[in-house]
């Protein structure tokens, strides 16, 4: 049973937000590291590049399949995970833990159009 | 079973100072040192040194560690494995082929120009489609070719907005890697509970986006196996927002003497010569991606093309307007063409009617047979593959890349895993049309006992193959600290 965690926004693509202030950590969900199988590598955006709600930031590779990775929220990368670089697994041992990137939000209505983690845990009942 | 000793890599293997060959004496007066500098080697190669004998155990005990559908039964879903005739290689193997120059007069090869031509009225006839080039060297070299046809027609019309391709989300990774290097934009299609194409979802895409759609590539059936039984419907909407329909042939081989893509309202289609008409492929290739077009989209075409005017054939390059130009090297991967012409003339017209019936009766004899072990997703008829979600009993742990591990114990090759991606333990099986029933029947057997096992024995499933010269291989290593070169091996100095 994946593990979905009270607080944060999800998406339908499997990535959550945590929002701290102004800030957004976003990453991939328990649900998505476990679909996906051990991740052998993550391709993340660079500071100060935009990304845009619903569109491609990066993605992540495992032994069965690369996927795309959809940015929950718009803003600008202002750090990004570096430890992925050298240890992508660490996403397998806590996907909540291990954020991806960390954005400025440029618009935080935005997170109203993400699910709660009690409509999140039904989506994925559903899958 | 393959020899310790000469098992080990030729490198090991490698003593200095051995040779198995020598060299004529040289009787010409140029020395390294009149080359310019860049072309200099800084270092020596080091090549192996192995005598004669122990390069050909060498190689002859790899082959023996190799599988191929020569060995045994090879159900690899998407991939269309299928024998490959011994009359084929004949055919390929006469001088007459192998001997030919790609620049040599079109008067002294007319045989090999005429291959073409006819191979080409025959892969028009097949698919309902108006004309073929033979040029690109594989399905995705297809795919690309394609892509750009259909570019090319919207910027002929000055329609230059067209830049999205509309791909369904159970759609093999090669038609959005296509799209993306022709430079267009990719737009997915959600598939239904049904695994076919979402027709109200693409609707919406449509009423959206549709001044920028360039087209929609589809296979049918679809990666699933389905067939899309919807496809009149949509090509009707694609064609009505200004989009071209691309058929992917990869999954033609059920369609073959059934139904054709010209039929269904396709605009552009490749076919994998290399699938469908038989000719071996597997590591590497060669292939060859045939794309075909319907009447009025000719012109586009790449060059050179083989022309017939009173029953002579000619090159021809220079006086298409339109076309887009070269894709490759002359007429691409021209033993693949003999071996897919001696295929299909081998069959003859009525017999071509057989494979896709057969290649269905096929698939459908195996999903039947082993759904009470295995989970079905999507029931109902298949065409020529299917896939399965994993073991129906998943309480053991057992995984499907478990399962695919054991069959090989078994002496079958592995079915394609994890895709599609559509469920999390695809098992995709396709046992083509040439399979006896004795054979799937001996699969299906497997199969079963392997269902078996994962209750009985799961961890001597898990710890799969057991019997293979090389065990279960760390894939996560492998991907993560790639050895892909000999000097990479060598400790660190």
């Amino acid at each position: 049973m994946a593990k979905v965690i009270e607080g944060l926004r999800y998406s339908e693509s499997h990535e959550y937000v945590r929002v701290e202030g102004n800030y957004g950590y976003v990453g991939i969900t328990d649900y998505a590291q476990h679909a996906l199988g051990n991740v052998v590598y993550v391709d993340m955006p660079e500071v100060d590049d935009e990304v845009t709600a619903g569109e491609e930031f990066g993605a992540v590779e495992s032994v069965k399949a690369a996927s795309d990775l959809i940015s929950p929220v718009s803003g600008t990368v202002v750090e990004v995970n570096e430890a992925l670089e050298d240890e992508p697994d660490l996403v397998n041992k806590d996907a909540f833990e291990n954020w991806i990137i960390k954005v400025e939000l440029s618009d935080a209505s935005e997170l109203d159009n993400l699910m709660d983690a009690t409509a999140y845990s039904a989506y994925v009942e559903k899958l | 079973m393959n020899n310790r000793l000469y098992g080990n890599l030729i490198f090991e293997l490698s003593k200095e100072g051995r040779q198995g060959y020598t060299l004529p004496k040289n009787t010409y007066s140029h020395k390294t040192d009149e080359l310019p500098w860049a072309l200099r080697r800084g270092q020596e190669a080091r090549l192996p040194e192995c005598d004669e004998l122990t390069v050909i155990r060498h190689y002859t005990n790899l082959s023996h560690d190799n599988f191929g559908v020569n060995d045994g039964f090879y159900p690899l879903g998407s991939c269309t494995m299928k024998y490959n005739p011994v009359i084929d290689e004949e055919i390929a193997a006469l001088e007459a082929f192998t001997a030919l120059h790609p620049l040599q007069p079109a008067d002294t090869c007319q045989h090999a120009l005429g291959l073409y031509y006819a191979l080409q009225q025959s892969l028009s006839e097949l698919t309902g489609m108006k004309e073929f080039t033979l040029n690109p060297c594989a399905g995705a070299h297809g795919e690309l070719t394609g892509l750009m046809v259909i570019r090319a027609y919207h910027e002929s019309r000055r329609d230059t907005a067209r830049t999205k391709v509309v791909i369904p989300d159970s759609a093999h990774g090669t038609n959005p890697a296509s799209a993306a290097v022709c430079g267009l934009e990719v737009v997915e299609v959600k598939s239904g509970p049904d695994g076919l194409v979402d027709v109200a979802d693409l609707a919406r895409l449509i009423s959206e986006q549709g001044p920028s759609i360039a087209a929609m590539m589809m296979t049918n059936p679809n990666t699933l196996g389905i067939f899309e039984h919807d496809i009149p419907e949509i090509t009707r909407m694609v064609h009505e927002c200004g989009g071209l329909m691309y058929y992917d042939g990869a999954n033609l081989n059920p369609m073959l003497g059934v139904c054709r893509p010209g039929d269904m309202g396709f605009d552009v289609m490749h076919v994998n010569l290399h699938k469908t008409f038989s000719t071996p492929h597997g590591g590497g290739g060669p292939g060859s991606g045939p794309v075909g077009v319907r009447q009025g989209l000719e012109s586009f075409l790449p060059t050179p093309r083989v022309v017939c005017t009173g029953g002579t054939y000619s090159v021809e390059t220079g006086q298409y307007e339109q076309t887009l130009g070269s894709v490759g090297a002359f007429f691409g991967n021209f033993g693949v063409m003999v071996r897919a012409y001696a295929y299909i003339l081998s069959l003859g017209r009525e017999n071509v009617k057989m494979v896709g019936p057969l290649a269905t009766l096929n698939a459908n004899y195996v999903k039947e047979s082993l759904r009470d072990v295995y989970e079905l997703p999507i029931g109902g008829l298949c065409k020529h593959e299917f896939v399965f979600d994993g073991l129906k009993d998943k309480s053991t742990g057992v995984t499907t890349m478990d399962v695919a591990k054991r069959l090989l114990d078994y002496g079958y090759h592995a079915p394609t895993i994890y895709f599609p991606l559509l469920f999390h333990e695809s098992l995709m099986i396709e046992p083509t049309e040439n399979e006896s029933r004795d054979t799937l029947d001996a699969f299906i057997q497997v199969m079963r006992n392997i269902a078996e096992e994962a209750k009985a024995e799961p961890d001597k499933v898990k710890a799969a193959p057991l019997t293979t010269p090389i065990g279960r291989v760390d894939d996560v290593l492998a991907a993560r600290q790639p050895v892909v070169t000999y000097k990479q091996m060598q400790p660190q100095a």
